[in-house]
């Protein structure tokens, strides 16, 4: 491929793709992210691509292997076009009768098509689907269409037009004020407003005129993945908008700082790399418009404190990632002390949407403060785990009850824990709380970069803050006191409470301990560490308080709390759990009622997952 | 090709750039499975970086082991949907099979048990990764039967390999 010289150049490439591209082929696009993959999606290509080999089809039927689709508790999922047929919880062995009935015949396969719980009904697309109808899939929607392997996909629906646009006929100050002018604010947590941001980096002085943009794809949030389905499913559409931003601030270097547990997004970022290189979008004289840049990816080396900006640029120049105070913002000095614009993935991934319809289509999505859509990765105890793509400002009823389909096994909702490690967990009193930046923070949590973690009652809010507490001890880098000493001491009185060793005043050292966490420390990790802590408190002190006086764990939890006992009414003596027991705790002979000695008992919880009549229960 | 050629190989391949630690430290580490003090020594000088700044960026991040590895990596899967779905007692029973903590390898140098903040699979929650299958829907009932499938297996070459390095 030679490299594209103009923007001319450019749309003759895209009229020459879609001339030979024939939308009424049939193409099946089988999901290819993490979660299908891990449902064994690779056999199930593999089994359709012999199948239509088998068939002597290789001519007539395209078979594409993309991004993930969002819907993961149904994978391995699949679309088949152009009737956009959306089949799911597909095996290997389904291959032949996908090819030989519904491609070639046009019949559809009834046991494949998803059923909705509630009215029982088949739905035979996407848009069908309850998960999918309430979304709005603006940036996340493409992942479905395109080949991430393949820039030429990208190019059909349109990609690199705001490239050329910006870059033909809109100067960097244009391109600034209509970021700023669409409301667009980081996804990546905080929340800044992006144009903002854009416009300091540009401002800043720098004698050699070096600035850097980097993306930010350390994405360590336990629970959020919706980055990485981005970079691994469209990795042109970060790429794009990156190039807009370093236009726009007048950057040359561009950095992807990659979390290292992400193989398959570093795979396929260096591949959309290579060819964006190949055909002109990167390296030097872009689209023959003179302005040159190019993008480094770096590794991330497993450590959650390097999604902070400053953490994030020491660790790119090979130091440990150890975070600096902010006095002056990494806009004005960052990377090698240079004006450096940071942005999370979906951020930049919004950016050539907002250019190709225009920052006033833009800004009508959302609320006020808050606009456009936001990706969430909706998952625990929810019906319809997923990447979930909505309009800033939904309900989080909509979104766990609308999309998500509700608590599994007709349990109780109890609570949505947001924001990550930094955020918090909100109770059924606020379900219908519109979710957006602002609102999020007044709750006492925030937006995180978009992990949504929902709990029923059989989850224990001190267990949670522990966990968030104990996974923020072992990410605190160490640097300051508070973080380090604070969070340490915070652990140990949330450990002794889950123990059953909690004091009487343990409450209220754990507020006064994390108002000062949240006071003093250097960064944004022990600045908002004690959020988990400070809003179950806030929302479920109850459960606080049954578990240091009366040394009880409602939800059963707490293993020192509880007690395993086999309940006499529903207990068949079937003897699997006697014969599962590592300790040999169980005694009871065929037939008759078995009892748990709770000298041995280990509190394991192996009886209460083999029992198939729920007769282990926790007291 | 003795190990200061392997290490030398490696480093030129980032033009000896200082900002290349990390980079450099993860082919180190993919070559020989773990970063033995050897090598260390090798980058720093090769770097003409200080031995401590080297090691200081080889224990801070968690990517970096100073151990030899086992055969196979056990990893558990601690996210929070994880988490809420009961990855704490699978966790329980990988160690009660192993007999080892997490970060640490059997005596046999089967297995290494590890355990990572989310692999991002949250709809197969609680998940168990050995080496690179997915093992989604865990829970420890099913861990033994796992662990059993690997432990039959054949000794491979990077076993051989850790005991020619240390």
């Amino acid at each position: 491929m030679k490299r594209l010289r103009s923007a001319v150049e450019l749309e003759q490439l895209r009229v020459k793709i879609l001339s030979q591209r024939k939308p009424e082929k049939p193409c099946i696009s089988i999901c290819g992210g993490t979660g299908c993959h891990a449902y064994g999606c690779e056999d199930v290509a593999k089994a359709l691509k012999n199948e239509i080999k088998r068939q002597g089809l290789s001519k007539q039927v395209e078979l594409k292997v993309t991004g993930c689709h969002g819907f993961c508790e149904r994978g391995p999922l699949m679309v088949l076009q152009p009737r956009k047929i959306f089949y799911q919880r597909v095996n290997p062995s389904d291959a032949s009768e996908i090819i030989a009935e519904t491609v070639m015949k046009g019949n559809i396969i009834d046991r494949l098509l998803y059923i909705d719980p509630v009215s029982e009904e088949r739905a035979q697309s996407e848009e069908d689907v309850p998960f999918y109808k309430r979304q709005r899939r603006l940036v996340f929607g493409n992942n479905g269409l395109i080949d991430p392997t393949n820039i030429e996909d990208y190019l059909a629906i349109g990609g690199y037009s705001a490239l050329s646009q910006v870059l033909f006929n809109m100067q960097p100050e244009e391109v600034i004020e209509e970021i700023k002018r669409s409301g667009l604010r980081g996804r990546g947590g905080g929340g800044f407003p992006t144009g903002r941001k854009w416009e300091s980096c540009r401002n800043a002085p720098s004698p050699d005129r070096i600035r850097y943009v980097i993306c930010n794809a350390d994405e360590g949030d336990p629970g959020a993945y919706m980055d990485r389905s981005l970079l691994e499913g469209n990795p042109n559409s970060v790429i794009e908008g990156m190039i807009i931003g370093a236009y726009a601030v007048g950057a040359h270097n561009g950095y992807v700082y990659v979390r290292l547990e992400y193989p398959l997004a570093l795979k396929n970022l260096g591949m959309a790399l290579d060819q964006a290189r190949e055909y002109g979008f990167l390296g030097q004289n872009i689209l023959g418009s003179g302005f040159d840049f190019d993008i480094k990816i770096s590794r991330g080396g497993g450590a959650f404190i390097c999604g902070e900006s400053t953490a994030l640029m020491a660790s790119l120049e090979g130091r440990v990632g150890e975070p600096r105070p902010k006095h002056i913002h990494t806009a004005l000095q960052g990377l090698y002390g240079k004006p450096t614009n940071l942005n999370n993935v979906e951020t930049w991934a919004n950016v050539p949407l907002i250019i190709n319809r225009g920052a006033d289509w833009y800004s009508q999505i959302g609320t006020e403060g808050s606009k456009g859509t936001k990706i969430f990765s909706l998952v625990g105890k929810i019906n319809n785990t997923g990447l979930v793509e909505v309009p800033m400002g939904i309900t989080l009823r909509e979104i766990i009850y609308g999309i998500g389909g509700g608590i599994p096994h007709g349990k109780k909702f109890k609570a949505i824990q947001t924001g990550g490690p930094s955020g918090g967990c909100l109770p059924e009193s606020l379900i219908n709380l519109p979710v957006d930046f602002d609102r999020l923070t007044e709750a006492g949590s925030m937006m995180g970069s978009g992990g949504m973690i929902v709990m029923d009652e059989g989850t224990c809010m001190v267990d949670i803050a522990r966990y968030f507490v104990r996974f923020l001890t072992e990410e605190s880098c160490g640097k300051c006191a508070p973080c380090r000493e604070g969070l340490d001491r915070m652990l140990d009185i949330l450990t002794d409470i889950t123990e059953g060793k909690g004091k009487g005043d343990d409450i209220e050292l754990l507020e006064e301990l994390g108002g000062v966490i949240k006071e003093t420390s250097l960064c944004a990790l022990g600045g908002t560490a004690p959020n988990p802590v400070l809003s179950t408190i806030r929302y479920f002190r109850d459960e606080y308080e049954a578990h240091i006086r009366e040394r009880r764990c409602p939800a059963g939890v707490c293993k020192e709390l509880i007690t395993f006992n086999i309940d006499a009414e529903k207990c068949t003596g079937c003897l699997v759990c006697a014969r599962e027991c590592p300790q040999g705790a169980i005694s009871g002979r065929k037939k008759e009622l078995h009892i748990i000695d709770q000298e041995k008992c280990i509190k394991c919880g192996l009886c209460r997952d083999v029992c198939k009549f729920d007769a282990v229960i926790t007291l | 090709m003795n190990h200061y050629e392997k290490v030398k190989t490696i480093v030129g391949k980032y033009d000896a750039s200082h900002d290349s630690v990390i980079a450099i430290l993860q082919d180190v580490q993919s070559e020989y499975h773990y970063l033995p003090e050897h090598a260390l020594r090798a980058v720093a000088s090769q770097l003409g970086l200080p031995l401590i700044q080297v090691c200081g960026v080889a224990t801070f991040f968690k990517a970096f082991s100073l151990k030899p590895r086992g055969e196979h990596t056990v990893m558990v899967c601690l996210g929070t949907a994880c988490h809420v779905r009961g990855a704490p007692a699978v966790l329980d029973e990988v160690r009660r099979q192993l007999g080892v903590e997490p970060g640490n390898t059997t005596d046999d140098m089967r297995f290494t048990l590890e355990t990572v903040n989310c692999l991002g699979a949250c709809a197969l929650g609680p998940i168990l990764v050995v080496d690179d299958e997915y093992q989604g829907q865990m829970s420890s009932r099913k861990v033994k039967k796992i662990l059993n499938k690997y432990k039959k297996t054949p000794k491979d070459v990077r076993h051989e390999e850790i005991a020619v390095s240390s």
